[in-house]
């Protein structure tokens, strides 16, 4: 990108090295490589083959329901007195959340490349729920690596996998969260090679994953641009989303880069605050550095050492984010700010009471942001927000988190 | 630098036997003994040093290996101190060559130009870095290169014909085949398609050629050694180093003695080879 940049476009990364300026890239074991080739080689004809992209469009229409509706949240409008706000549904998809939208993409990818064991990392479950669907919908067998805490915190999304099929293979090592699971992931495929193919849930890791990743994700954002239009008539003045790895945002944010005046904030993991290690805002308070496939910002100490992150989510407690998010901060075009703990707790109640949407923890935390910045725009103001999961796999943790027994 | 390296190797295909090349942890479980580890290598017989750097997400290795790293970096090991173990046995020993292995971050993190300079000090003569193949060869391998440090690159066996000789093409030192696809410390296979591999390589490179992934006793180590020009040993050692520690991970008498044993049967085994070979 840094050497034939096209200066009226961000939409032109990444380059054929996977690079979105410094970051990005290929930095794996030589034993994947040729695989990582294969996938490449596989994508860039699938992006382009009409009946690849007819059997998308089919399985996204019946299988998954698209297009998820967008919504506009009235009560929550109202109360914050300030900016309208609409809600991408991405927790109406089959599955409950944005996760299967790439997950359909990879296997008709797997299923392209004759593959025929299909693995994947997990962290909220979410992910590895959609895949085990996925799996089950073409009859391959899934394994998925979850770390062994979130196992235990995510347990209605451990159950689902199992009865769909799957086996939930927790990791111990580490402190058994989603770069735990990672790992293991990496070192299955890298044993499994001739047959298997690692489904990876964020926009992140080797390239082509975040690219690849990014696109199939990037409905969310086509569909919610003309959706906007048709209801409004023009484009929102802000765009949010929470992020972890970034999947559900790059796939909302993307559509928009090139709008200029689409202000666009993504929303990472506070945990309990930025002073300690007991978060999750890789470009909010991390640097950059070299991890599971990709050059992008982490959390690290003066080493390079990985630290271990922290967030009420499970889904957003990941050291690292997509690439492509790395670069957008860099450059200045999206914002990247921290909600804590205690703010998308708040929020997840608050939507639930207005709305009657019980909302994943993820996207609480972009709901946290929203509620800081409804009341300061005007009311011929537009928020759309990524609403990216349901919460019914959270109410457990939530409820232990209130007091309340279940 | 690369001439220690070189002649290391001449000297071993004068002497008509396989290198053998062992690999440990730095810093597992602590400074002190580790250094001491690495000072009992050569007069156990081990002909090359690969010095383990420790990594959080070692992605590449088996549980043998990552808990060795999670051992060092308990320790309060760091780049910086692996380093300064280099250091101290190049003080004492001019001639076995060390070779770095780990992973990208923590050289990143240190910055290469200054990481290059620091290994180049603490004599330092090859970098293995798991996580960048030949399509990243700016960050790491073209400054080493400029700079005297080999860059040894490992080849799998999904390494074909068409991309060796982009996996060979600025490889230096040796050639590390891996022999199986997996992590490291998975089973042995088969040394009849080792030795096949090992061939294949060398219709594309003049280099030595060492093999490794599994190597775990003496009798591994002269089979494979038959048709290879170095045998690496890793996970076995570790496994050593592991089994003689106490409960809560401390060092005892048998630590370093263990290892000495181990390398000594390995180094019969490779020293046998050459009558394999000749036979």
């Amino acid at each position: 990108m840094n050497e034939t940049p096209n200066l009226n476009s961000f939409k032109t990364g990444p380059d054929e090295d996977g690079r979105f300026g410094i970051f990005g890239g290929r930095f794996v074991a030589e034993t994947l490589m040729p695989l990582i080739l294969d996938l490449q080689d596989e994508w860039n004809k699938a992006k382009t083959d009409p009946e690849f992209q007819a059997e998308l469009k089919h399985l996204g229409a019946h299988y998954i329901g698209r297009p998820s509706p967008l919504y506009f949240a009235e009560r929550l409008t109202a109360e914050l007195g300030g900016a309208k706000i609409y809600f991408k549904r991405e927790e109406l998809n089959h599955t409950g959340s944005h996760k299967i939208n790439n997950c359909i993409g990879q296997i008709l990818l797997a299923k392209r490349m004759g593959k025929t064991r299909i693995i994947a990392e997990t962290g909220a479950g979410q992910h590895g729920v959609a895949s085990a669907t996925v799996a089950a919908r073409f009859g391959l067998p899934c394994v998925v690596y979850m770390g062994a805490t979130d196992v235990e915190r995510q347990a209605p999304n451990v159950f689902r996998m199992k009865l769909l099929g799957a086996e939930v293979k927790p990791v111990t090592a580490g402190s058994g969260t989603l770069k735990d699971a990672m790992n293991e992931a990496l070192r299955d495929w890298v044993t499994n090679v001739d047959d298997t193919y690692y489904l990876i849930g964020t926009a992140a890791g080797p390239h082509p994953y975040p690219e690849m990743v990014r696109d199939f994700q990037s409905v969310i954002g086509i569909e919610a641009k003309q959706q906007m239009l048709e209801a409004e008539g023009r484009l929102p003045d802000l765009v949010i989303a929470a992020v972890g790895g970034g999947s559900n945002a790059i796939g909302i944010f993307h559509p928009f880069l090139d709008d200029e005046s689409v202000k666009i904030v993504g929303v990472e993991a506070g945990g309990k605050g930025l002073e300690g290690d007991e978060h999750c805002a890789s470009i909010t308070a991390g640097s950059p550095g070299v991890l599971h496939g990709n050059r992008t910002y982490l959390l690290q100490d003066s080493d390079g050492q990985i630290k271990e992150g922290h967030s009420i989510s499970a889904g957003l407690d990941y050291p690292g984010i997509g690439p492509e998010h790395s670069w957008l901060a860099d450059i200045g075009r999206v914002e990247y700010v921290p909600i804590m703990d205690h703010e998308a707790l708040e929020a997840f109640q608050t939507l639930t009471r207005l709305e009657g949407i019980i909302p994943a923890l993820e996207p609480s935390h972009a709901i946290a942001e929203v509620i800081k910045r409804a009341p300061k725009m005007g009311k011929d103001e537009i928020i759309l927000m990524n609403l990216s999961g349901r919460g019914d796999k959270d109410i457990f943790t939530v409820g232990k988190l209130l007091g309340m027994g279940l | 630098m690369t001439a220690r390296m070189d002649k290391r190797f001449a000297d071993l295909a004068a002497e008509g036997r396989p290198a053998l090349v062992t690999y440990f942890m730095a810093g597992d479980p602590d400074f002190e003994t580790s250094l001491a580890i690495m000072k009992a290598l050569p007069s156990a017989g081990s002909d090359i040093i690969e010095l383990g750097m420790p990594f959080s997400d070692p992605m590449a290795d088996g549980p043998a290996i990552q808990l060795a790293g999670q051992r060092a970096l308990k320790g309060g090991q760091t780049l910086v101190k692996t380093l300064e173990i280099a250091r101290r046995f190049r003080a004492d020993d001019k001639d076995t060559p060390i070779v770095l292995m780990g992973y990208y971050n923590p050289i990143y993190i240190h910055g290469v130009d200054r990481f290059l300079d620091d290994a180049l000090e603490a004599g330092i003569d090859g970098l293995i870095v798991v996580d960048l193949p030949p399509e990243m060869d700016d960050e790491l391998c073209i400054p080493a290169l400029k700079k005297d440090i080999n860059f040894i690159r490992l080849a799998t066996p999904t390494t074909d014909d068409k991309r060796l000789p982009k996996v060979l093409e600025n490889t230096s030192g040796f050639v590390y085949y891996v022999s199986m696809n997996g992590i490291t410390g998975s089973a042995l296979p088969d040394p009849a398609l080792i030795g096949g591999a090992v061939q294949r390589i060398k219709g594309h490179t003049k280099l030595p050629v060492c093999v490794g992934f599994g190597v775990k006793t003496a009798e591994h180590a002269r089979a494979i050694g038959a048709s290879a020009d170095g045998v690496v040993v890793g996970t076995a050692i570790v496994n050593q180093v592991a089994s003689s520690l106490t409960g809560d991970g401390q060092s005892t008498g048998a630590t370093v003695p263990g290892v000495e044993t181990l390398v000594r049967g390995l180094a019969a085994g490779v020293r046998s080879a050459k009558l394999v070979a000749a036979e």
